[in-house]
């Protein structure tokens, strides 16, 4: 009933906080500052919660990866399909990142610099990878590419092969991994406006030279960052291209993949030390967006 | 160079931003174009820059059709609103850039594009800051280095959007009158657009006064202040007093009673009568063509208004009077106005 008391005479304010003003009465300490024993416990929860559930994962890839000694882990890297799961996954991530990376320049360009009918639904559809699921998204790919799908028969008198094969598996993570790059460009270059490129025009450049001179760099470091992002999630897309590989050993199996046939398998040693690439892939990721987020804060330059 | 602007109209969808302008900018002159937002002053600019192409009429650069031209081969100096200057880009390589876009015979070598960069550098001033970068300047810094960009091509015409409406003002003061001075020592006819009038007057050779996508008077300051064209400038340069009455047989009423005033051949009907505050008068209510009540006195600084309801043909008509030094003027109290100088035009115009 009190704390009730608390909330209503504070007018909505979060209750640690009106808590805090009724304290000040008492105790005379600045009014934001939470008593010693809540701050300390919030925090412990808080990094106990992170330890637990990011932290300790983490540790147990590297531990499980090396369990059976250094021979054992380089052992499992280099074997003939693990290396075959490695190769595909950069040939895959290479792929789809040029692939998006082009895109999500010309859409965010289009959209930020450009009216034209249709916008809204465009800038709608750059968000759908985000809420389908990635299963959906590789079933869409085998029923339109698929054996029964709907050209089949146009594919097999061509003798192309889209599902079960590389070019499935790059359609399927570039859907999925479709909206970082313009997500992360779109708001930028709309705050950015287009008077720059006017100026840039005005002063005599030509529209290839405004681009590279003027656009680009202005969006550099939002657009490294939509790569990293997009590359990050090409490289452990596990859903959609699970749908589209087939699981063919050394030749359609992703590094996720892999690690998923190993871990069926009870090869567990091996299934970790694939991982424990992925998470490293991870922590690198982890440690580029930070730098590049520092960048951005800095924004101007 | 002069500018000849024939019958330009420019429609956004349904929206006239330009209907039917006609205007011409001497060579060597600095024009202001002046007028509230929405007027179509700034569309009008980008017009002549080539960065907005009009529906219908024509746009000529010494005669010849410029048009044809996209604004890249115009040659114009164009100062944005808030500068657009190249935030990755020192102050330097924002003023090189357009000399180093130049391809084929135009190019320059680094050498004569460094010397020219600073010759315009000290020309605006800022010498100093070649280094630094657009984020860490000031806006008169900013306003300075966009000068310097624009100038940079050698432009013929230079073409200013409301140069000055970010500033502070004090530091707008200031650059007005360096700008002014800038614009005298270079071959330059230059166009500025301002909301701002002190500025236009103060500023600019002619200023064309627009509204509503048309040119209401083009004139020098003296004229479009003293002499407005249309109640539409009258209104909008300077403060203006508005006296309601109606013009009947060629004498001006309010109500039923004869104003004494004259009527300035405007046809009969619904009138506004005009007046700068310093050419009315307060007098006896007994002998002056307009009398009323002293709503409420202000003063902010030197001046003092009184707000005063005069009876209007529909209901009472409030007009803000100014009072002179060494009145005292008391709420409640009857006050006649006197028109010394003033203007008539019909109701119906704008």
């Amino acid at each position: 009933m009190s704390a009730l008391d608390h909330v209503a005479a504070s007018e909505g304010m979060p209750s640690a906080l009106a808590q805090s003003r009724a304290y000040t009465g008492h105790g005379g300490r600045p009014v934001r500052t939470e008593p010693r024993w809540v701050r300390i416990t919030l925090t412990a929860i808080a990094l106990a919660f992170l330890f637990l559930f990011i932290g300790l994962p983490l540790v147990t890839v590297f531990y499980e990866a090396f369990r059976r000694g250094w021979a054992a882990y380089v052992a499992a890297l280099v074997e003939p399909d693990a290396l075959a799961s490695i190769r595909l996954t950069l040939i895959v991530a290479a792929i789809s990142v040029t692939a998006n990376l082009l895109f999500g320049l010309v859409a965010a360009w289009s959209i930020a610099k450009f009216e034209f009918p249709g916008k809204s639904l465009l800038i709608t559809l750059i968000d759908l990878p985000f809420s389908v699921s990635p299963v959906v998204a590789g079933l869409v790919y085998v029923l339109l590419f698929g054996a029964q799908g709907l050209f089949a028969a146009e594919l097999a008198a061509w003798d192309i092969k889209i599902i079960f094969a590389l070019p499935g598996i790059v359609l399927a993570t570039i859907f999925v991994t479709f909206p970082f790059v313009a997500r992360e460009l779109i708001p930028l270059m709309q705050e950015q406006g287009t008077s720059e490129e006017e100026a840039a025009i005005s002063l005599g450049a030509s529209g290839l030279s405004t681009f590279f001179r003027v656009t680009l760099p202005n969006v550099k470091w939002a657009l490294l960052y939509g790569v990293l992002l997009c590359n990050a999630r090409a490289m452990g897309e596990f859903g959609a291209v699970s749908v589209v590989s087939g699981h063919v050993r050394g030749l359609t199996n992703t590094m996720p993949l892999h690690i998923e046939i190993l871990y069926n398998e009870y090869q567990f040693v091996a299934s970790f030390a694939v991982a424990s690439l992925l998470a490293l892939l991870a922590l690198v990721t982890l440690i580029a967006k930070t730098i590049l987020e520092h960048r951005l804060a800095e924004g101007d330059r | 160079m002069t500018i000849d602007v024939v019958g330009v109209t420019k429609r956004f969808k349904t929206f006239a931003a330009l209907d039917n302008v006609s205007l011409t900018i001497r060579s060597g002159e600095l024009v202001a174009l002046l007028g509230p937002s929405g007027s179509g002053k700034t569309t009008l600019l980008r017009i002549i820059a080539g960065l907005e192409w009009p529906d219908t009429g024509e746009v000529r650069f010494d005669g010849e059709d410029a048009l044809s031209r996209s604004v890249r081969e115009r040659n114009v100096g164009f100062v944005f609103q808030h500068y657009a200057l190249f935030r990755h880009m020192n102050v330097f390589e924002n003023v090189a850039f357009g000399l180093r876009v130049r391809r084929g015979a135009d190019k320059l070598p680094e050498a004569a594009i460094r010397e020219k960069v600073n010759e315009l550098l000290s020309l605006v001033q800022i010498d100093w800051l070649a280094e630094r970068y657009p984020s860490q300047l000031s806006g008169g810094q900013r306003q300075r280095v966009a000068l310097a960009r624009a100038l940079a091509i050698s432009p013929r015409v230079l073409l200013l959007d409301e140069p000055f409406g970010a500033l502070d003002a004090k530091v707008r003061k200031e650059l007005r009158r360096w700008l002014r001075h800038l614009h005298e020592e270079l071959p330059v006819t230059s166009v500025l657009v301002t909301h701002d009038q002190e500025e236009a007057l103060e500023l600019a050779d002619r200023v064309v006064v627009m509204g509503h996508g048309r040119i209401e008077q083009v004139g020098s300051p003296a004229e479009v202040y003293d002499n407005p064209a249309t109640a539409f400038v009258h209104d909008f340069i300077g403060e203006t007093i508005a006296l309601p009455g109606e013009v009947r047989g060629g004498a001006l009423y309010l109500g039923t009673r004869a104003l004494g005033l004259d009527s300035q051949g405007v046809a009969d009907g619904p009138a506004r009568i005009l007046a700068r505050p310093h050419d009315v008068d307060l007098a006896d209510p007994a002998a002056t063509p307009f009398a009323g009540k002293v709503l409420a006195v202000r003063t902010f600084g030197p001046t003092r208004r009184a707000d005063v309801a005069l009876s209007g043909s529909s209901g009472p008509v409030i007009v803000e009077a100014a009072v002179p030094h060494g009145q005292t003027l008391e709420p409640g109290t009857e006050v006649g106005l006197m028109p010394r100088r003033y203007k008539v035009f019909p109701q119906a115009s704008h």
